[in-house]
C-alpha cells in the first residue's frame, strides 16, 4: 500500500475547519490560556520594567557614593566626627567629591508666632557649598547657596521640608533659630540622600555664627572612582576619624534600592507562580473542550474512518486542534501581557521591557500544554470504532 | 465465470458470522459473491443484520467467522492501517444521514472523499468539482449543506462517494431520510452510476427500493434467505 501522508497544509486546514466550526468555545477555551499567558508576561514585565527603571536611576545617581555618620561609643553615647573629618577624607586619593552636613541645634518655623514644639520634624543642617555636586542633588526652585549667601542667613528647603512650611517662593523668610531667614530655594527630592528632603540647609559659616552649630560633621557624603569603592570604604573609618576608627559607621546608599529590587524579586515568584496556575487553569479547559469535542464529533471521526483516514490521521487530526487552540490563546495572550505591561510602565513613567524570552518561552509553554492536553482526547478519538461511531445519530 | 483472474470480484464472503461480546449473533454463515459491475440490494428488516452486513463489506468491522474478501483483499489478514488505506482508494460510503459537515462547500465536502488518498489539494478540488457535475450538481459546488435540499444532499454525498473511483460504492438506506420524488432521482443517479461501471450495493430495509434492482439478496435474523440471481448467470450484467 502506498504511504498516505497529509501535507502540513490539508493538516492546518482540517485543524481550522473542527475549530471554527464552533468559534465561541475556541474563543472561550483560548481565553483561559489567554489570561495564564497574559498574568505570566505582565508579571515578568513588569518586573523587568521597574528593574530597567532602577538601573536607570542607579545610572543616574551613580552607585560610586559613600556616607559616613558618626557611629555609637563604646560606652552606647552618640559619637562625634572630629571638625576635620571632611578634609582628611577628601585627601583618600580615589575619593573624586567630598560634602558635609552638620546637624544645627536649632529649628526653623514659618514664622515667629509659631509654637516652639511644632518643628514640623525639619532638620536644620550646616552644610557646605559642594553638596548638591556630591549627592545630585538640582533645585526646583530658585537657587543653591552662593559664595554670597553662604555664610549669611539664607536657607535652602528640602522638598519635603518645602511642603511642610508650605514656602516655595524664595524670597520669603522663614524663623531659624531665633533669627529670620530668607529662603533662597527649594530642592527636588533627593534619591541617594532622602534625608535632606526633610531639613532646612543653611551655610557653614552662617550656621555657626548665627545657630550655634558646633562645626562637628554628622554626615559626610563623597564620591569615589567606581572601581575602588571598596578600597575607599576600608580605609574610610580610620581616615575620618583616626582616633576611634571603630565609632564610624559607612554605609552605601545604591545599596538599599539594589535590597528594594531583590525584594521585589521575591514577590515577582511569588506572582509568577500564581500566573502559572492559571495557566495550568486553562490548559485544563483546552482539554475539557477537546474531550467534549471528542465525544461530540463521533460521526464525523467515523465519516473520516469511512474514507479512509488511518487511526493516526484522526490522532493527529485532534492533537493538532488542541495545538492550535492553546497557540491561538498563546498569541492572545502575549498581546495581553504586552498591553499590561506596556499601559502599567507608561502610567509610572518606566521604560517598557518585555524580554523575549519570556514572550517566546510562554508561547512554547503554551504548546507543550496544548500537546499535553490534546494528547488524551486525541488517543480517544483514534480508537473510536468506526461503525459505532457511524451508528451514533 | 466471465471475469478475468486480473479482476477480482468486488465482494466475496464464505462463511462468515459475527457474533458480538456479549454473545449476540449479528450474522450467521453468510456466503456471497458480487462480481464487478453488479448492481444490488442488500434486503432486511430491522435487526436482520443488515447494518452488521454493511460493516463487513465496508470493512468498518471484521467477521467471528469465515473470510471477507473485498476487491480481492482478505479483510482479515490485513492490519487496521492497511484496512484504511483500502477503504480510501476501494470503497465509497452513502448514508442514510448523509454526514456532510457544515458549514463547508458541496466541493469541500466532495473534496475530503480524496483527502486519505494522498491526493494534491489542487487535484482533489479538480477531481470534485468533477464528480458534482456527474451526479448533476453543477450548478452547487459552492453551495454549504443548509443551502441544499435533502435530495441535493445526498447527491453531495454519493460525489463524495464516488470520486475516488471506488471498486465498490456502499450505499445504506440512501433514500431512507428523503421524500420519494428525491428518492427516486437518487435511485436513478446510483442506476446510472452503475451503467458507467460502478460496482453498487444499496442496504435498504424497504422492498420498494430493492425491487427496482437487478437483484435482491434478502437476509433476515442474521442468515441468507434469498438471492435473486443465479450465481453461475450473474457474471453477464
Amino acid at each position: 500500500m502506498r504511504v498516505r501522508r497529509l501535507s502540513v497544509a490539508d493538516l492546518a486546514r482540517l485543524g481550522m475547519v473542527g475549530l471554527f466550526a464552533r468559534p465561541l468555545r475556541v474563543f472561550l477555551s483560548a481565553l483561559g490560556i489567554a489570561i495564564g499567558i497574559g498574568a505570566m508576561l505582565a508579571v515578568v514585565g513588569i518586573s523587568a520594567s521597574s528593574t530597567a527603571e532602577l538601573d536607570r536611576t542607579l545610572s543616574r545617581l551613580g552607585t560610586n557614593m559613600l556616607i559616613v555618620t558618626p557611629g555609637k561609643t563604646l560606652s552606647g553615647k552618640n559619637a562625634e566626627l572630629p571638625a576635620e573629618a571632611t578634609a582628611m577624607v577628601s585627601r583618600i586619593g580615589p575619593v573624586e567629591a567630598v560634602a558635609a552636613t552638620g546637624r544645627v541645634p536649632a529649628y526653623v518655623y514659618r514664622n515667629d508666632h509659631i509654637a516652639p514644639g511644632e518643628t514640623n520634624s525639619i532638620e536644620v543642617l550646616a552644610v557646605d557649598r559642594d553638596l548638591p555636586g556630591t549627592v545630585r542633588a538640582t533645585v526646583s526652585a530658585g537657587s543653591w547657596l552662593t559664595p554670597a549667601t553662604v555664610d549669611y542667613p539664607a536657607v535652602v528647603l528640602g522638598a519635603v521640608a518645602a511642603q511642610r512650611l508650605d514656602v516655595r517662593t524664595p524670597g520669603t523668610r522663614v524663623w531659624l533659630g531665633g533669627h529670620w531667614y530668607a529662603v533662597q530655594g527649594v530642592l527636588a527630592p533627593v534619591p541617594l540622600a532622602p534625608e535632606l528632603d526633610r531639613a532646612a540647609l543653611v551655610g557653614w559659616g552662617a550656621a555657626r555664627e548665627y545657630a550655634g552649630f558646633d562645626g562637628h560633621p554628622t554626615t559626610v557624603y563623597l564620591r569615589a572612582v567606581e572601581s575602588q569603592v571598596e578600597a575607599v570604604r576600608g580605609v574610610l573609618g580610620r581616615t575620618a576619624n583616626p582616633q576611634a576608627p571603630m565609632e564610624v559607621g559607612i554605609s552605601r546608599p545604591s545599596d538599599a534600592l539594589t535590597a528594594k529590587r531583590a525584594a521585589d524579586d521575591t514577590l515577582t515568584a511569588l506572582l509568577l507562580g500564581l500566573s502559572a496556575v492559571a495557566l495550568l487553569v486553562g490548559g485544563v479547559g483546552v482539554a475539557n473542550t477537546m474531550v467534549i469535542s471528542v465525544l461530540e464529533r463521533r460521526s464525523e471521526i467515523g465519516l473520516r474512518r469511512a474514507l479512509g483516514a488511518k487511526r493516526s490521521h484522526v490522532r493527529i487530526q485532534f492533537l493538532n486542534e488542541a495545538l492550535l487552540l492553546s497557540a491561538l490563546g498563546g498569541a492572545g495572550g502575549v498581546i495581553l501581557g504586552v498591553l499590561a505591561t506596556g499601559a502599567y510602565a507608561l502610567s509610572r513613567g518606566w521604560p517598557v521591557v518585555v524580554p523575549g524570552w519570556a514572550s517566546a518561552g510562554g508561547l512554547g509553554a503554551t504548546l507543550m500544554i496544548g500537546a499535553l492536553a490534546g494528547v488524551y482526547p486525541a488517543m480517544r478519538a483514534s480508537r473510536v470504532a468506526p461503525a459505532e461511531a457511524l451508528s451514533a445519530p | 465465470m466471465t471475469t478475468s483472474p486480473a479482476e477480482p470480484p468486488a465482494v466475496e464472503l464464505s462463511g462468515v458470522g459475527r457474533t458480538y461480546p456479549g454473545g449476540v449473533t449479528a450474522l450467521q454463515d453468510v456466503d456471497l459473491l458480487i462480481h464487478r459491475g453488479e448492481l444490488a440490494a442488500i434486503l432486511g428488516p430491522s435487526g436482520s443484520g443488515k447494518s452488521t452486513m454493511l460493516n463487513l463489506l465496508g470493512t468498518l468491522d471484521r467477521p467471528t467467522t469465515g473470510s471477507v474478501r473485498i476487491d480481492g483483499c482478505d479483510v482479515s489478514a490485513m492490519s487496521d492501517r492497511e484496512l484504511s488505506a483500502l477503504r480510501a482508494a476501494s470503497i465509497g460510503f452513502v448514508f442514510q444521514q448523509f454526514h456532510l459537515s457544515p458549514g463547508r462547500s458541496a466541493t469541500e465536502n466532495v473534496a475530503d472523499g480524496l483527502l486519505y488518498t494522498g491526493t494534491r489539494r489542487r487535484e482533489r478540488l479538480r477531481r470534485s468539482a468533477e464528480a458534482l457535475h456527474r451526479v448533476g450538481l453543477g450548478h452547487r459546488l459552492d453551495h454549504a449543506p443548509h443551502e441544499l435540499s435533502g435530495g441535493e444532499r445526498q447527491r453531495v454525498a454519493i460525489a463524495r462517494a464516488v470520486v475516488g473511483e471506488p471498486v465498490l460504492l456502499l450505499a445504506d438506506e440512501p433514500t431512507g431520510n428523503l421524500d420519494s420524488v428525491s428518492g427516486a432521482s437518487i435511485l436513478e443517479l446510483l442506476v446510472r452510476l452503475n451503467a458507467a461501471g460502478t460496482t453498487v450495493l444499496v442496504i435498504t430495509h424497504d422492498s420498494g427500493v430493492a425491487r427496482q434492482l437487478p437483484r435482491r439478496i434478502e437476509i433476515r435474523d442474521g442468515r441468507l434467505v434469498s438471492d435473486s440471481a443465479v450465481p453461475e448467470r450473474v457474471g453477464s450484467r
